[in-house]
């Protein structure tokens, strides 16, 4: 019998200082004794899920800036292990960045179905919530979840970077909250 | 060699020209607009494309208007840029639904995807043009949605149906009606003259004086 801990249990990572020494020394020192360490699967699973999140990005309009700016190097996503994707095959998310028009909504239901399980949704801007500034007109989708089923919406017009980057980590907290190894 | 004449002898050098193509030239707010006949847009901007005078290369748009109570109820318009003389115009001709307008494309091949965009959106038709089809509707789209009396909304709006596994059209359904806001813009009612301000005027006339 090991000790069994839960580094994960309280979803905020420790910030340094002697809590966090404890529990590394801890952990270490069990790897260290018995060579391995227990932790709930599921809990596992949603940390590798939440940590290395593949979006692939689908900017429509105007919100693909936005986007644009989540990446690059002032609110840079990388180091939430978020990199884009072109290919629906490589990707676990979605971020639908822009006004979906009924043109583009078969071949948008067509990526999404190309995506592998398990896969998330991320609506972005007031366009993609709800039709947005063009919810009036004859050739819009009025929501992008009139099309797919949607897991995190961004409100704004467009979101700026942090709100895209807070909607992100929503979703990370909602896989952790409701994810399991079998969806 | 190319003169510069200014847009008032632009136009009466296209009236020259041209002759009785040319209906009407107005000339407003620095810009010259030429209404022409409709049969005769391919001899009119033959002309302007290769005068000396005119040399109106570059056509950059071809548009439609659709004034509903008159007869004749699609304004064409195009507008055509020289940039060795560094002049616009506005060339304008009037058709309704059913009256083919001769198309340009064999002058500017810009004008290809410009009449399809015309085409599409109001429904006039090109004759003579090469690949009349649509170009920004949806695939299977009626209608021809810039026209007045296509509603805002249209007629079919779009979901997935799970049970079909494709995206479907279903008669539009809104949630709230749409409302158009009259809203009175705080700049109104502001006076060219603020209190506190009594030099502007003086200003200006001195630089009048000094110009």
């Amino acid at each position: 019998m090991g000790v069994t801990i839960d580094p994960m249990s309280g979803a905020a990572p420790l910030p340094p200082g002697p809590e966090q020494d404890a529990v590394l020394r801890r952990v270490t020192g069990e790897l260290h004794d018995k060579g391995f360490v227990i932790a709930s699967v599921d809990k596992l699973v949603n940390w590798a899920r939440t940590g290395s999140m593949w979006p692939m990005t689908f900017g429509l309009a105007c919100c693909a800036i936005e986007m644009m700016h989540a990446y690059v190097s002032r609110y840079d996503l990388d180091r939430f292990g978020v990199v884009p994707r072109p290919s629906p095959r490589q990707s676990d998310v979605i971020i639908v960045a822009g006004t979906l028009t009924n043109k583009m909504a078969p071949a948008f239901r067509k990526v999404y179905d190309q995506m592998a399980e398990p896969r998330y949704v991320i609506s972005m801007g007031s366009c993609a919530n709800g039709g947005g500034y063009y919810h009036y007109s004859y050739a819009v989708v009025r929501g992008c979840d009139r099309v797919v089923p949607v897991d995190i919406y961004v409100p704004g017009c467009p979101p700026t970077a942090e709100a895209l980057i807070y909607g992100i980590l929503q979703l990370q907290k909602k896989i952790q909250r409701t994810g399991r190894l079998f969806r | 060699m190319a003169m510069n004449l200014d847009l008032q002898d632009l136009g009466d050098y296209i009236q020259d020209g041209l002759g009785a193509d040319v209906e009407r030239v107005d000339e407003q707010g620095g810009e010259l607009t030429l209404h022409v006949r409709r049969d005769a847009i391919l001899t009119v901007l033959k002309f302007l494309r290769d005068d000396a005078n005119c040399k109106f290369k570059l056509l950059l748009d071809v548009c439609g208007v659709d004034y509903p109570e008159q007869a004749e109820r699609f304004e064409v318009v195009y507008h055509l840029l020289s940039m060795p003389h560094n002049q616009r115009v506005r060339v304008k001709l009037r058709t309704d639904e059913d009256t083919p307008v001769p198309s340009s494309v064999k002058l500017f091949s810009a004008a290809n995807w410009w009449e399809r965009e015309t085409w599409d959106l109001y429904g006039i038709y090109f004759s003579d043009h090469p690949d009349l089809r649509r170009i920004l509707t949806d695939y299977g789209f009626e209608g021809h949605p810039l026209r007045k009396d296509f509603p805002l909304t249209g007629y079919v709006e779009v979901r997935y149906d799970d049970e079909q596994k494709r995206v479907v059209y279903e008669p539009v359904k809104l949630v709230q009606d749409f409302r158009s806001f009259d809203f009175v813009s705080p700049w109104e009612g502001v006076q060219a003259l603020l209190p506190g301000d009594e030099k502007a005027e003086r200003d200006d006339t001195e630089k009048g004086e000094k110009s």
